[in-house]
């Protein structure tokens, strides 16, 4: 072993001739070296390790409550996103440039008439190459297994326009041609009856919307949301027939197509100049964008979420906070030691903030596994879409790294009070 | 607590044994010396370096040169031995941690404890963590050492074992060691001792200066 051999005649001096001894003056005591500052990160998060390791129950104590909030704040993003995504699922399935819409319309599924001659109108400017109104309401559909009744979405719009584009729409546009004929959506809720069990019985199925027979000829997918249980998709002809009392000369929106070349911005400006006021010119992404406004500021549901995030971080704040500040306070004498053997107050800022930075990765995978199991039930009692994306990852994991940091900074008061002279 | 009158040298290889009734400024003495407090009025002088008036910067540079023993050794409890006298090394970061653990090793074969290396402090005896301890002070070669009440926690024969492991490595390596403590059976291994009372050794002048 190469080590000092303190038998021997040789001083230990000269044996530890590496280790040199600090000058006294301030500026010469390492700090803005570089490489000190990385090697004395590494020390801290080896001590901090150690730290945490020698405790397993405090330790599992703190990476669970890290995994609750973990959980909490993913869920939380999840509802929030999955209210937005189908909120908007339909102004998204919309495949034009320019939307046309009653000022006075808050979100689709309250959407005011908007006289159908608006779309004429549009259609003076050169680059409007197609407008297409869109029919919505909500009417009852009755249950064809048990009978019972809800309150389903109705869109009607003439398919063959290609400006909707709904998964599972482009083989049924020729059969919804015929009248009374719809298509409906498979993501809808169960109370609506198992329809996609149905139609795979040989023979035809017929269905019951408001007072009206209709023929349903196969399957979309759109999703339920905040606004609708289900969807109907069916022409504008089916839709009259189905709810008569709405004119024929009212839409609830009007897509416009525009030309390849053509600038949305420019025919936007173009077209509210001439337009009466009693239509707004939206683009895809303005509209989008309104809708989830609503339901985002409109509605408490937004808020609720928000909130629900909010509280999360707090709730994994105050348990990390308590986790290193107990941890602190029970090595409040060893650190008090260090200090007297010259370690800095830097040094042991490093070390707490090396045990958040280890909770917070500790606790965040798991809290992520258990989150996409819980995503798969929640999905499937709320028939809501829930995606786990790579981006709500990479935000949680941002979220809860600074809610540790934080704690641990909240903490660092404590550490100060570790005073070497006090051990005597 | 003012200290008044306290001229005090400790010579290379020299160990002194200060005692006192409690509050006759002991600690406070210690502690200045130990530039864990700072001096507010008159002259200190440690290991060459002045310490009225010196920040919290200078302050910890010198403590960095002093090794300190305590009374219940204040190891810790999550490292083993060998971690623990390693972590002595760290404030050196020209050491990496390979070099640091060899170190450390090797003053616990100076002490007796090689075989203890990978033991936590709850896995030592009494004796065996004052003596991790006292390697742990040592390993950075300090020019002085200072320790409290190094024995009040020991029975008789490891609290002997204890001082005279101090002493010997003092000696050897010319380091000056300053003890505070009540136990007068360790009395024999110091060169002077010294009773302090009142903030006050013996009625001698001003200041105080450990050479180096």
């Amino acid at each position: 072993m190469n080590g000092p051999a303190l038998g021997t005649a040789r001083p230990l001096g000269a044996t530890l001739r590496r280790a040199t001894v600090l000058p006294l003056s301030d500026s010469a005591l390492p700090y803005r070296d570089g490489w000190v500052w990385l090697s004395q990160w590494v020390g801290a998060s080896r001590l901090a390790w150690r730290q945490l390791r020698c405790e397993p129950t405090r330790l599992f104590a703190a990476v669970t409550g890290v995994m609750f909030a973990t959980v909490l704040l993913v869920m939380q993003l999840g509802f929030r996103s999955a209210l937005f995504d189908t909120a908007t699922a339909l102004p998204r399935a919309l495949h034009a440039e320019l939307v046309l819409i009653n000022p006075m319309t808050m979100a689709l599924f309250r959407a005011e008439p908007l006289p159908r001659v608006r779309g004429f109108e549009a259609l003076a400017v050169p680059e409007v190459t197609k407008a297409v109104p869109i029919y919505l309401a909500q009417v009852f559909w009755r249950n064809p297994i048990n009978g019972r009744h809800r309150a389903i979405q109705l869109i009607g719009f003439d398919a063959e326009g290609g400006v909707v584009r709904i998964a599972g729409l482009v083989p049924l546009v020729p059969l919804l041609r015929r009248v009374d004929a719809v298509a409906f959506d498979a993501l809808g809720r169960p109370e609506y009856g198992d329809i996609a069990a149905l139609l795979s019985r040989p023979g035809a199925l017929d269905a019951q919307i408001g007072s009206h027979e209709v023929h349903v000829v196969g399957t979309v997918r759109l999703g339920a949301n905040f606004g609708a249980d289900g969807n109907v998709v069916m022409s504008s002809t089916t839709f009259h027939r189905i709810v008569p009392n709405m004119r024929r000369s009212d839409a609830s929106v009007i897509a416009l197509k525009l030309r390849p070349d053509a600038d949305p911005t420019r025919v936007q400006a173009e077209l509210r100049r001439f337009l009466p006021p009693d239509v707004d010119v939206l683009t895809h992404r303005q509209l989008v964008q309104r809708e989830r406004e609503y339901w985002a500021s409109t509605t408490p549901i937004g808020i609720i979420f928000a909130f629900g995030c909010f509280l999360g971080l707090v709730v994994g704040i105050v348990i990390v906070y308590q986790i290193l500040f107990t941890d602190i306070t029970n090595h409040l004498r060893e650190y008090a030691t260090l200090k007297a053997m010259g370690f800095t107050n830097q040094y042991f800022d490093q070390v707490v903030i090396c045990e958040a930075m280890m909770l917070a990765g500790l606790g965040l995978m798991p809290g992520i596994l258990l989150s996409a199991v819980l995503y798969r039930y929640a999905a499937a009692g709320t028939y809501l879409t829930l995606n786990l994306t790579g981006q709500r990852c990479a935000l949680v994991m941002v979220l809860i790294l600074a809610m540790c940091i934080s704690a641990a900074l909240l903490t660092l008061h404590k550490l100060r009070r570790a005073d070497p002279a006090e051990m005597f | 607590m003012i200290l008044a009158d306290i001229n005090l040298t400790l010579e290379p290889g020299e160990i002194v044994i200060l005692t006192g009734p409690s509050g006759s400024g002991k600690t406070t003495l210690m502690t200045l010396i130990g530039a864990l407090r700072a001096v507010q009025t008159g002259s200190c002088l440690v290991l060459g370096h002045q310490l009225s008036g010196a920040g919290e910067r200078a302050r910890v540079a010198v403590r960095r040169q002093i090794g300190f023993v305590f009374q219940d050794h204040r190891l810790l409890g999550a490292l083993s031995a060998a971690q623990n006298i390693a972590m002595s090394l760290e404030i050196d970061s020209s050491l990496g941690e390979r070099d640091r653990m060899r170190w450390a090793i090797a003053i616990l074969e100076a002490v007796g404890l090689a075989d203890y290396a990978a033991a936590r402090p709850d896995e030592l005896s009494g004796g065996q963590r004052q003596r991790v301890a006292i390697a742990r002070a040592l390993v950075r070669n300090p020019g002085l050492i200072l320790a409290d009440e190094p024995t009040a926690a020991l029975d008789r024969q490891n609290g002997r074992a204890a001082i005279e492991l101090v002493a010997d490595l003092a000696r050897r390596r010319g380091l000056a060691v300053l003890i505070v403590t009540h136990d007068l059976r360790i009395s024999g291994v110091a060169n002077r001792t010294l009773s302090m009372e009142d903030g006050r050794i013996d009625g001698h002048m001003a200041y105080y200066e450990v050479s180096d």
